[in-house]
């Protein structure tokens, strides 16, 4: 199969997908919500010293984005198993990587709705100057965000068929991001704060590595999942 | 029997070096006795990774061969990886108290990756726990057990980044005794630490093994007894209930 094949049917699953979420419109909306109070919620914890709070926000923020994160990629999955469209899915004889990729798309898009929303309310709440820090938030969302949704998408495969689903997710997930986490808050407050010790480009570059490395396992195990 | 003759060595090894580990070597002079921690604590860290090392890649022989025996090895590495990172924790934590003053040092990778090692490595073992089906089981665990292998390398990374972009906080590192300027004595005695436990992991991996092999003869005689018991349950309602449809179909 052909690299334009796979991508064509990584968009489909992906396209797939981004229209259930829309149509079942309730579903996305109430991750928002909660993602929104899980910030609300942090400043009333630390709060209300607001330097104290503008200090916290980039750890806040992506705090944040992987709850509600945990969230958005268990209810791509949740939406397949639902009524069996998982075993259809696997059933298409096409390439299991294009089909993990496009999940892990369609998840990449949920979590850039979330931190399209989570960054202003973090500037707004936090009193964070956004402006002038713009491009590395941005590349520090892009990238953390697609990392998490390259193995949240991956977990919920793993787990989306147990029981005790809801609590495993966050159990394999939140161990194996801690990297990733690491590096997004740090690229975050290095770009809020105007990058004074020039490590933005470091901490951007871990993040895409950590990408690329999960994205790439992603792809050449998920299908094994979709086997069973 | 051989496996018991195992044991025994392990046992004895263990016990002999211990105890040149205590009282034998001399005390180290910055750190006193708290420095001897060391002499488990280094080995305990060593067979954790060599066992996750294993669990990473009896799960490729898994998913390449799909032969059950993989598929124990790897739950014993991680069973006895897991035990092995507490422990490593444990004494590290010991070891951070009289020498750092704490018992948790953010400032140091090792811990922290260690204290995520154990959490990957937790969530590896629960999940295997609530997968019913044994292949199946064996499938998730592998690819699962993969992952985590993988992301080893990058949080140890990560985490050594984050402390050295901002600081650099120099610890005397338990792993330090190694360098050529250690006095010879330290570093025999933490050789037949290392000699000892590998020896103990080696035997605690075979007994692990077999229990897991027995496990799995034992979950495959249960599925094929309540399977058997079914069908005798199943063969008389069948042929008289044959010619009525479920009223559900029915309606439909």
């Amino acid at each position: 199969m052909t690299v334009g094949a796979q991508a064509r049917i990584a968009l489909a699953v992906a396209r797939k997908d981004a229209m259930a979420e829309l149509r079942g419109r309730s579903a996305i909306s109430s991750t928002l919500f909660f993602a929104a109070l899980v910030l609300l919620l942090f400043g009333f914890a630390l709060g209300p010293d607001a330097a104290h709070l503008a200090q916290a926000a980039p750890g806040l923020l992506w705090l944040a984005i992987v709850f509600a994160g945990l969230l958005a990629v268990a209810r791509l999955h949740q939406l397949e198993t639902d009524d069996g469209a998982l075993e259809q899915l696997a059933l298409y004889p096409v390439a299991r990587r294009a089909i993990y990729l496009g999940k892990a798309l369609a998840g990449f898009g949920a979590m850039l709705v979330l931190g399209a929303l989570l960054v202003p309310l973090m500037g707004l709440l936090y009193a964070v100057d956004l402006l002038a820090a713009w491009p590395g938030l941005v590349a520090a969302v892009l990238l953390g965000t697609l990392g998490f949704a390259a193995v949240g998408t991956f977990y919920a495969g793993v787990t989306v068929r147990l029981r005790a689903r809801e609590v495993m997710l966050p159990l394999l997930v939140l161990p194996v991001i801690a990297p990733l986490l690491l590096a997004a808050v740090k690229a975050t407050s290095a770009a809020l704060s105007g990058d004074p010790f020039g490590e933005l480009g470091a901490w951007l570059q871990l993040l895409a590595a950590f990408d690329i490395v999960m994205l790439i396992v992603g792809a050449g195990t998920y299908g094994f999942l979709l086997e069973e | 029997m051989k496996i018991r003759i195992l044991g025994i060595v392990a046992l004895l090894t263990v016990a002999a070096a211990t105890i040149n580990a205590l009282f034998v070597v001399p005390a180290d002079l910055n750190q006193g006795d708290a420095q001897r921690i060391m002499y488990v604590h280094v080995p305990s860290a060593w067979l954790a990774y060599l066992s996750f090392g294993t669990t990473a890649l009896a799960g490729i022989g898994w998913i390449w061969k799909r032969d059950r025996r993989f598929d124990h090895a790897a739950l014993a590495a991680a069973e006895i990886g897991v035990m092995f990172t507490a422990f490593a924790l444990w004494g590290g934590m010991m070891w951070g108290q009289p020498v750092w003053g704490t018992a948790w040092q953010w400032g140091d990778p090792r811990i922290t990756t260690t204290a995520l090692l154990l959490a990957l490595y937790l969530g590896y073992l629960l999940l295997r726990r609530l997968t019913a089906d044994p292949e199946r089981r064996a499938t998730r665990a592998a690819i699962v057990g993969l992952v985590a292998a993988v992301d080893i390398p990058i949080v140890h990374f990560s985490v050594e980044w984050w402390r050295g972009l901002h600081q650099t906080a120099t610890f005397l590192a338990p792993d330090k005794v190694l360098n050529p300027a250690a006095p010879l004595p330290f570093v025999l005695t933490l050789l037949a630490m290392l000699g000892s436990f590998t020896i103990a992991w080696a035997y605690l991996m075979i007994r692990r093994y077999q229990l897991a092999d027995a496990e799995w003869r034992g979950e495959e005689a249960a599925r094929d007894a309540s399977l058997a018991a079914a069908r005798r349950r199943a063969v008389r309602p069948t042929i008289s209930d044959a010619p009525s449809a479920p009223a559900g179909e029915v309606a439909r």
